[in-house]
Order: structure tokens, then sequence, then C-alpha cells
């Protein structure tokens, strides 16, 4: 058995050298759980407990959690922070109006190409926080040293390698977290999603990664095992990062590095929606998105054949061209193949295209992602209309 | 990690058993399925298919990524077990029993083939 010519780098067995793999604090509790650990980024993370079919599941349908421990928090502090902010990031903090909003973005380079996705949270005028990728992470906090020595502003980017983070997900996920921390239901239960409070030493957004309700929360590094267990007994079941792969492929979230990169524009990854180009505004990249209109644009696709799973780079053929696959799975949601990809331009949802898995050449029909939101099909209805 | 000590097997984790008939039968090692994940699509070999020592065959896809399964030995394919292509998670509930595919063997070499020690050796802990 070896690894078939035509299945991608999975994200999950990037290749490893010798080095050694960074731990989240709660790299024990998950081996002592014997999950089946990958390099993810050079972290030594879970990529699932048993069933990555079942943990999935569970965040559908009740909750489970992941260790995104592995992902940066940044905090940005000083006077003139939102004018930074307003320039370094392709989507518009002016629209944080009251702290503990947070706004999902791109990192742009001046080409137009995406350095990484991220959140910004408002707090106050001279702290922002912000949450990166694990692999973009040096990458990024590196770029924006630079943009601030550039602007002179006296602020402070801060590392907070002292947080752990934990996502709860799923209908049933706020509850469990009350029932574990109930002195932080007052402050979170008005909570409106992407809104986040802080109640002592935890900061908790409603906020996630996988088309469901529910929390991410950051917690003090030494405490995130105990918070680990005490939801795992309230019934909170440990997902790895292959039920969050598939989770948010099904929510019709992007994930850097697959569906976007530094090479492409966000217009052409299904990003438009998170970049302002209305207000006068000028920020990083700008005059490149302006510069040539988009040739390509993100889809979704539904495999209606069930001999293959669609994967990254598998060709797409369409009527108005070839187009490439970014990121696909089998969704245990639909029980069958979903896929984003990069497609020309004027290629409709509700059309058959046909994507080229291994020797086979398989039907797939273009759908609008999300393919599922809060446990619910949304591309089903479609797939009626179409036949 | 279950390595059955009557089967033989391949460094790249297929499980091959001789059958009385003088065929044999080829399926993916408990460390496969495991390394894999949850199985969500199998692909067999024609029957009557012939194959060389080596030669991929068949693949196997889980959630994660797809991965071919060689032919242990030389071969024509005289059975493939249909049943998984309704069920291909019968690979992850028995990685012995959900066997792919049948062989009759071109000849009577079985040197490259490993037994359980050696199998198990290959494979480490990681």
């Amino acid at each position: 058995m070896g690894e078939a010519s035509e299945a991608t780098a999975s994200p999950f067995v990037l290749p490893s050298g010798d080095h050694v793999l960074k731990k989240t604090p709660l790299n024990a509790t998950h081996r002592a759980a014997n999950a089946r650990m990958v390099d993810f980024g050079g972290w030594d993370m879970p990529v699932h407990y048993g069933s990555q079919i079942e943990e999935h599941h569970a965040v559908r349908r009740d909750a489970g959690m992941f260790d995104v421990s592995h992902m940066r928090v940044l905090d940005l502090h000083g006077q003139g922070a939102r004018d930074f902010l307003r320039h370094a990031l392709a989507n518009n903090v002016d629209k944080l109006k009251t702290p503990g909003k947070a706004l999902y973005s791109c990192l742009l380079n001046p080409e137009g190409g995406v350095i990484d996705d991220l959140i910004v949270y408002f707090l106050r005028e001279d702290w922002f926080r912000v949450v990166v990728n694990a692999a973009t992470a040096d990458k990024d906090i590196a770029w924006l040293r630079d943009l601030l020595r550039e602007a002179a502003a006296g602020l402070e980017l801060r590392v907070r390698d002292d947080l752990a983070m934990i996502a709860v997900q799923g209908p049933s996920a706020r509850a469990k977290v009350w029932q574990v921390l109930p002195q932080a239901r007052s402050a979170t239960e008005p909570l409106k999603p992407f809104n986040a409070a802080i109640v002592d030493d935890l900061f908790i957004a409603r906020t996630g990664y996988t088309g469901e309700d529910g929390f991410e929360i950051m917690v003090p590094a030494e405490r995130a095992p105990a918070l680990w267990q005490a939801l795992e007994r309230a019934g909170v079941r440990p997902c790895g990062l292959g039920a969050r792969d598939t989770l948010r492929l099904e929510a019709g979230m992007n994930l850097y590095g697959q569906d976007m990169d530094d090479a492409v524009s966000p217009l052409e990854s299904g990003l438009a929606w998170t970049v302002d180009l209305e207000s006068a505004r000028d920020f990083v990249g700008k005059s490149a998105l302006g510069a040539s209109a988009p040739q390509r644009q993100q889809v979704g696709l539904v495999l209606e054949d069930t001999r293959g799973v669609l994967r990254a780079h598998q060709v797409v053929h369409t009527a108005q061209g070839d187009g490439e696959i970014t990121s696909g799975t089998f969704s245990p949601t639909l029980g069958r193949s979903i896929a984003l990809a990069r497609v020309p331009r004027g290629v409709e949802p509700g059309e058959r295209v046909e994507v080229a898995v291994r020797d086979k050449r398989l039907a797939a029909r273009v759908v609008k992602p999300p393919f599922v939101r809060n446990g619910k099909v949304l591309v089903e209805g479609h797939a009626k209309a179409a036949t | 990690m279950n390595i059955p000590a009557d089967l033989r097997y391949t460094a790249s984790h297929e499980w091959v058993r001789n059958e009385d008939d003088g065929t044999v039968t080829i399926g993916i090692t408990d460390h496969a399925q495991s390394a894999l994940g949850d199985l969500v699509y199998v692909e067999l070999p024609d029957v009557g298919r012939k194959l060389a020592a080596g030669e991929a065959c068949a693949v196997v896809e889980s959630v994660k990524a797809a991965s071919d399964v060689y032919a242990p030995i030389a071969g024509e394919v005289v059975a493939v077990n249909e049943d998984l292509s309704a069920r291909p998670e019968a690979v992850n509930e028995d990685a012995y029993a959900a066997w792919l595919f049948r062989l009759r063997p071109d000849g009577a070499d079985r040197a490259s083939l490993l037994d359980a020690k050696a199998y198990e050796m290959t494979i480490g802990e990681t």
C-alpha cells in the first residue's frame, strides 16, 4: 500500500524531517487518550481519537471539542492600533464598533496574494487581538512587524504563547460549556455570533470553523488540561483535526495553503465578501486587486459518482475551460464526496462538470457553498432542482 | 497492533494468506487501516487481470487520503471482494476478514514476503 499517484499530500501528513515537533499544552492529554498523532505544520497534533467520521457526527449532532492551541494569538497594543489594522487588513476594522466584536479578514501582500486569513477581535481602542494559523504564524508575525516598523506607530505586538485554545462546537456546545464554566454563563449567553467576552482569565468567543454554534475558549496554558477533562466529563467528545477538516469543508470555509495562498487573489478564492473595496481606505494589496479583473472563481462541487473521492489538485473540466479542486473530501453528512474548486468565471451553480479522478472522469455538480450549516444540508434542494 | 502469525506480509502493508486451492488472498493490514482512518471507497482490479509483483492494482480511500494497494506477488486475479463497494468500512472493522482480492500465483516464489515478526519490525513504533 502506498500513497496513490494522484492522491494529494494530505494536510495531515506533511513531510517530516528530523525536526522536533512543537507540542500544545494538551499534548499529553491527547496521547493518554490514544489519539493518532500527526505532524501538522510542525505541530504534533491529534488527527483522530478512533473514528474521524464519528467525531464529525458528534459535532453536527451534539458537541465536540478541538485542541486549536497551535493557532497563534497575537495582541496588538497601543494608541493607533485601529489605524494600523485599517492599513494592514483587507477587511475593514471600522466594522468593529463594540468591544468583543470579531471580524474575519485576509492579510494580503502588496501583490494582492493572501499571506494568511485571520480573525481580529476589537477589545479596546488600544488593544486588538488577532488569531492566525499555525503554519503561517512566523511569516505573519514577521510581516506585521515589518509593517509596524514602516508605520513607526509605537505599537506593540505580543505573541501570547501563554494561552491555549479549545474550540467547543455543536448544537449542545454552549450548554455544555456553561455546565463546566457556570461563572461564564451570564457574560457569554447574550453573545451574538462573532462576538467574544472576557471572563476572569478566560477569553470566550462565539466563533468556530465547523458551521455549528459553539465557543472558542482561550485559557491559560497550564489550566487547559483540566478544562479539557471537565468538558469531556460533561459529554463533549474530543475531536481531531481530521474531523475539523471535513466539518469546515462542509461549511464551505477555506483552508489556508489549499483554498487560498500568497499567489492567488482572494477574489478568486471565494473571499470577495471579506475584502472591503467600497471604502476610500487604502490597504496593503488593494491596488493590485483593482488592477485586473478576476478570471476565476471558487465554487463547490458535489460528486454524483460514488467511484472515488474528490481531492485537491484534481482537474475539473467545465464548459468554460479547466479548473482545479483546492480541497476535497468525503462528506460524512452528505454521504458523498464534496470539494471546493477554482474554475473559470461563468461556471454556474447547477452545471455538471467532470473531474479527473485517477483514470476516470467522474460527474460532479456545481453548487454554491456552504454544503452544510447548523446540521442542515443546504445543497440537496438544489440537487432536486437540477435533476 | 494486530499482526496474525499465520499470514505473510509486505513492507507496503498488504497481508497475504495461502489458500488450500493454491490461490492467495490479499488485504491490507490492521496497521494500514488504522493509519488511513475511516475508509469510504475501495477500487478493486478486474477479475482475469494479470498482475506483476509490485504492480499497483487496487485503491483504498479514506476520508483523509487515497492509497494504492500493490500485488504482493505476480499472478492472475481470480476473485474480488464485492461486498466492499457497499461497505468499505468493513476493512476498518476487521482488516484480516475484509479481504480485497484473490490471486492465482504465477510461480511459487514467496521469498520477498515477510513473516509477522519481520513485518512488525518494519512498522516499528513511532
